[in-house]
This record gives structure tokens, sequence and C-alpha cells, in this order.
């Protein structure tokens, strides 16, 4: 028997099978399930839609009752291009999200290394605590650290707002990567160990390539949430740092209309961390479920 | 090999020459937001560093809040992040007197202070000092279409009443071919409906505080005022009309679904636009209508550019703020831009000027009604602050965005007027005790 027919053979249930045998509640459960995922994924993904399409309609036909009936233009986009220059938006944001991706995970896998494997009575609280800082709503801590990146020069600086973002990252970061780390088996750092590694060797040759999905995930999302920050980078940059957030803002007006170039400036915002994303959602998927089945 | 001989001096001599030229450049940069004329502004870059070698303009451009919010923050800690920041008449005073601002004085006489007009000059001062420059200024009247109009027979006076308006928009409300009786904002907010909403309240004989700064929220005049805007917008207004701001109602009046609109002066040109509008060719003018007092019937504002005091380039932001403002600049819009593009409600010249008048026909009514707001004296009873459609003091934005939600509850029918009104007066009275202005 060939693999295709068997597939087969368990796909379609046996004709003598009465209705409502458990394998045929299964196929009706399977489909809505189906149905229930792309109801769910569509629901999320309108928005994203309708912002796109609206970056291709006039200022008028965008104020207009919704319609999916339009002449499509670029008249958004060249204005858009036109005012501002997007290249330095997006450079700023790439620099940004990747130069505090990798500084966080420089601090963050020895700290999740320890924790993970030398925990102490306290590890646990302070896992809890790291967590418990992102509860706190980011506008209660803006003046103090206003104030001292006035003091220190890194008002309006890439190295500033990396800074911010590393620690505003940092605890989901260390939880992610502990949660993968504990899930290695110690065996083999151990044997390592025999053969007379160093800590430092341990964690570069055994720890690091073994748990690469699980970094790599962490490191991804860490990206996301970097490159969608609004709060900070509104607030410490100016023109020279500002990320592509911050142009987005810009098209936002008091007095006329631009719904149709603020959704053409947030399509162009988001089309690159969009196709990051898509690139790399196979690793994202497998590291996010990286030790979940054992 | 003579020339191989002298290149590396004469490299030396040209990098020099560029560092030279780059050192002397500076940078200065400039808030603002994202209004039309403000792009315009920055879309003439070129003109002004042409014009001025010596300096560079960086932009930041931002949302209005989150503008107030920045260049607040940055003020009040002293982060000397811009050098250039567009504020209104509501900030402009209040700044000035904390000695957050950088005065001008001294203007010279080509700039010709005494053409820009006195409300908005009064409005941009504070003990006689000026500490803003405006860039260009508004007032609210109402726009009506003239075919609906003439189709119904009715005739507009000059001077028209709010109970006029409410029996025109019973009449022209039509439902059933989406033209609403009148638009007005709904929106909350101390910029948006409170904006129109205090107007209202002034010409129905009320006002924000007594001459000791108790609330009066709930006085009879509020109630009045108050119960006339949810029955008028209630009733012959568009579908959702609480979430509608200035945008939604220019939006919705351009595309002809409104018989009826009170709302800025400087949406005048863009729907006098046929590229941006519908009704251009049907479109009426008439000053904003009055009930007890004509006083503070019609609001006043101005957008202005002024210097941080943190600033440390204040010499090279006044050169472009001067350029901004003067007439030369204007100008300049009217010829590379359009005369209707050109900022309005800065200058008595724009207005005597033949290019303007011709092509924009609301120029007379935008004058009269900039010339007729006194932020001094705008409530039919004396109040103890200055500002036609906001109170100028620091609590006014939180307490103004508080009454203005109450007020959409009760444009929505979650509350009844006077529910509403108690509820807003008791928040006022709160603030107002925490402030110390009342015990």
């Amino acid at each position: 028997m060939t693999i295709a027919s068997t597939k087969q053979d368990r796909a379609a249930p046996p004709q003598s099978l009465p209705k409502g045998s458990p394998l045929g509640s299964i196929d009706t459960r399977r489909l809505g399930f189906t149905l229930l995922g792309w109801t769910v994924a569509c629901l999320i993904f309108f928005p994203i839609f309708w912002m796109v399409i609206t970056g291709f309609k006039t200022e008028a036909a965008a104020i207009a009752d919704p319609s999916l009936i339009f002449s499509p233009t670029l008249e958004s986009y060249q204005e858009v291009q036109a005012r501002s220059g997007y290249a330095r938006f997006a450079l700023n944001s790439v620099a940004v999200a990747f130069g505090s991706t990798l500084l966080a995970l420089l601090i963050a896998i020895p700290c999740a290394y320890s924790m993970a494997f030398l925990p102490t009575k306290r590890t646990k609280g302070t896992l809890l605590w790291m967590l418990s800082t992102k509860m706190l709503p980011p506008v209660g801590v803006l003046m103090p650290i206003y104030l001292i990146f006035r003091d220190v020069g890194l008002l309006d600086t890439r190295t500033g707002l990396i800074i911010v973002y590393t620690l505003m990252n940092l605890p989901i970061v260390v939880w992610m990567l502990y949660t993968f780390f504990k899930d290695m088996p110690r065996d083999i750092l151990e044997a390592g160990r025999m053969d007379g590694a160093t800590t430092f060797q341990e964690v570069l040759f055994l720890l690091l390539p073994l748990t690469l999905p699980g970094i790599a995930s962490t490191g991804l999302l860490s990206v996301i949430l970097s490159w969608n920050e609004a709060f900070w980078s509104l607030n410490l940059t100016s023109s020279k740092a500002a990320p592509l957030t911050a142009y987005i803002a810009s098209f936002s007006s008091p007095e006329g209309l631009f719904w149709a170039k603020l959704s053409a400036a947030s399509t162009m915002a988001i089309a690159p961390i969009l196709i990051f994303g898509w690139m790399t959602q196979k690793q994202m998927v497998r590291g996010l479920t990286f030790g979940a089945v054992k | 090999m003579k020339l191989s001989r002298h290149l590396p001096l004469t490299t030396l001599a040209a990098a020099m020459a560029v560092a030279g030229q780059t050192q002397a450049q500076t940078e200065i940069t400039v808030a603002t937001v994202n209004n039309n004329d403000m792009v315009i502004m920055q879309s003439l870059t070129d003109a002004f560093e042409q014009a001025h070698p010596d300096i560079t303009l960086d932009w930041v451009v931002l949302e209005e809040n989150v503008l107030r919010q920045r260049m607040t923050t940055d003020i009040a800690t002293q982060g000397g992040q811009f050098d250039v920041m567009t504020i209104g008449t509501y900030e402009v005073p209040m700044w000035g007197e904390r000695g957050w601002l950088v005065p001008f004085e001294d203007l010279p006489d080509d700039y010709q202070v005494d053409d820009l007009l006195k409300p908005v000059r009064d409005g941009l001062s504070h003990d006689g000092s000026l500490y803003a420059l405006p860039f260009y200024g508004e007032s609210s009247m109402m726009f009506y279409r003239t075919d609906l109009f003439e189709e119904a027979g009715i005739e507009m006076p000059e001077q028209p009443s709010w109970e006029e308006v409410r029996d025109w928009a019973e009449t022209l409300h039509d439902p059933d071919n989406e033209v609403a009786g009148i638009c007005l904002r709904g929106k909350p907010g101390w910029g948006e409906n409170m904006a129109f909403v205090s107007t209202l309240v002034n010409t129905f004989g009320g006002r924000w505080f007594d001459m000791d700064w108790n609330p009066e929220i709930d006085s009879p005049e509020w109630q009045e005022a108050i119960g006339f805007y949810v029955d008028l917008l209630g009733n012959y207004g568009p579908p959702g009309a609480s979430s509608n701001g200035f945008n939604e109602n220019q939006a919705l009046f351009s595309r002809g679904n409104c018989a009826m609109w009170v709302d800025a002066t400087s949406a005048a040109g863009r729907i006098y636009n046929p590229d941006e509008s519908q009704v251009a060719d049907k479109l009426g003018f008439a000053p904003a209508p009055v009930a007890e007092t004509p006083k503070g019937s019609h609001w006043l504002w101005s957008w202005a550019l002024a210097i941080p005091a943190s600033s440390e380039k204040q010499d090279e932001a006044r050169t472009f703020i001067l350029w901004a403002t003067s007439q030369e600049y204007i100008e300049l819009v009217g010829e590379t831009e359009g005369w209707t593009s050109v900022p309005p409600g800065t200058r008595e010249s724009t207005y005597a000027n033949e290019n303007y008048q011709e092509a924009a026909p609301f120029a007379d009514f935008v004058l009269d009604a900039m010339k007729g707001a006194d932020p001094t004296d705008s409530t039919l009873e004396p109040s103890p602050y200055t500002g036609v459609q906001f109170v100028g003091i620091p609590e006014f934005q939180s307490i103004g965005t508080q009454v203005g939600q109450s007020i959409a509850s009760a444009l929505t029918g979650d509350a009844s007027v006077e529910e509403a009104l108690q509820t807003a007066q008791r928040a006022t009275e709160r603030a107002m005790q925490r402030a110390g202005y009342i015990d």
C-alpha cells in the first residue's frame, strides 16, 4: 500500500459507520475549527486590508460611504513621498528595532541561563517582579526619563531610543528565553562540562545552537514590538532619530482631510515589518511551539 | 604634472571651503501641525533657504495633541528640542507670562507689525509684549447651500439668529436625500465640540465662570443653550453627529450632505475650491448666528509661531518666523499656490489685496468676523477670563474636555441635558477647587 492511499483511507470514514459516530464528528469539528480560524484571521486582517485600500483612494472617496468599488489612484502615495523623507524614518526604525533586540538578547541570554540552570530561592520572585514592571503605564516614568535623557544628551538620538526599547522589551525577552532554556535537557550541558567546557563555551556551543529556534522567535517578537512602539518614539525624538511611528503621526491633521494620506503612510510604515514577518513566520511558529510537545 | 603637484593643496582648500560653509550653516528645528497652510510652508523651505543660505530648516510635523504634549514637556523641562514652535492663542499668553517664550521686540519697520489684525495681535500678547507672530487666523461663520435656500424660498438676512437657523434646519432637513438640516461639531474635546458650544453659550448670555471663578455650567443660560443645541443637532443633524468634528463636518458639507454648517472661517478656502468640494458653486456665507447677545457669538483663534526660551538658536529662529509671517511670504504663496491658499486672518493687507478679493469672495465675512471677536469681552455678564471659545487658564484643557464629554452624552441621549450639565458642573467645581481658584 502506498503512503498516499494510507492517508486517503484514514481521511475517508468507512461507509458502514453510523451517523454521529466519533469519526464523523471529528470531521465536523475540524470543519468548525477551520471556519472559526478563518473567521478570526479575517477579522484580524480586515483593518489592515481596509487601510491598504484606503491608501489607494482619493481623500474624498476615503471619507465617503465605505465602498469596495472605486477607481484606484496613487495620489496619496505620491504626496506622502513628496512631503517627507520616508527613507530616513525607515532607517531609524530598522536601526532602533534591530539594535535594541540585539542588546536585549546580549543581556537576556546570560540572565536567562543563570535563572534556568542555577536557580536560587529568589529566582521565581525576580522573574515575577521583572514582568510586573510591564504593568506600569509608561507615561508614569516619562518625566524622569525625559530629564535624564536631556541631561546626558540622549534626546532625539537612536542610542537613547535603543536603550529605552531594550529596557522595555527585556522582561519579555528574559521570560521567553528562560522558558526555552528550562526545557532543554540538563544532561547535554553536563556532558559538555564533563568534557571540560567552560561556562562560556557551554552557552556558546551547546545551549545557543540547541535553542536557536526559541532565540530567533524571541528576537523576532522583540523586533516587532520595537517597530510598533509609538509612545516613547513620539516623546523622546523630534527629527533626527524619529522612526516610522512618528512618520505616521505626522499625517494626522486637525484641519483638513488626511485619511487616504494617513493610510498610505501607514501602509508604507508596516510594509517592511509585514514582509519580514511573513518571510520568517516558519521560524517564529517553530520557536513559539518549541518544547510545547515533548 | 603641475596639476598633480597642486592637487592635494587644491583638494584641501576645497574641503576647507565646504567645511567652512557647513559650519556656517545653522539648522533650526521647527515643530508644527499637519494643516494645509503648514504643509505649504514646509514646501517653501527651499525659497527660505535660498534667501537665507546660512540657515537650514528641519521639520517636525506632529498631530495637534501630540505636538501640544511634546512642546509642553520640552518647554517645561527646558529640553531645547525645538527652535520654533507652532502654538495657538490659548497657550501664548500663559507661556509668555511664565517666561517660556522669547518676546518679539524691536520688530523691523518693513515687517509692518501694525498691519497684523489687532484682535489677533492682542490674543498673542501678554502685558503688552508680543510673544508669537500669527501664521494664520480664523473666526467662525456660517456656510450654507444657496440652491437649497432658493428652492425653499428662504432669504438669508445680514445677521441670522439661532431661532431662524432652527426653523430653516427643520425645513431643509431631508434624510431621504441624505441632506441634514445643519451640521455642527459633536465630537468631545476642548478644541472640538467645546469651541463651538462655548460660542453658543456666550450668545445665549452664559459664561464659564463668575467673577469669583465659580463655575456656572448649571445656570439657566447653559441649560437653554445646550437644550437648544441637543434639540437642533439631534433632530436636524446628520446621523452620528456626536462623533463629528471639524474634519468630518467639512467632508459632509463638501459632499453636499449639509444644508448649513457653522464652523471655522479657515474652511472657506477649501469648500470654495471645486477640486475639493462638490458644492463650491452653490456656497453661501453668513456671519455666525446670534441669540441674546452678539458678544462671543464667533470665536477667535490663531496658529502662531513662537521661540521657546530654551532654544539656543533664537536669532535664526526669529529670522525664520519674520519670513513665514511676512507680507512677502503671503505674496509668495499667492503667486505659487494660488490666492485662495494664502494663510488667512493675519494681515489687513491680505484683505486689501485685489488678487485675494477676487479669488476669495468670502474675504469680507472673514475679516468682519475676525475684527468683531474680542477675547477680553466675550460674555454678556463680565467674566474673569480671556478667550472666546476657551478660558485662558492651564486647567481648561482638562475641564473643557470633561464638559465636552458630558455634553456629547446629552447629544447621544445617554443623559438628559440637566444631568449632563450637573455632572459637568460638579467636575468643574472639583477641578477649580483642586487648582486653588475656589474653596
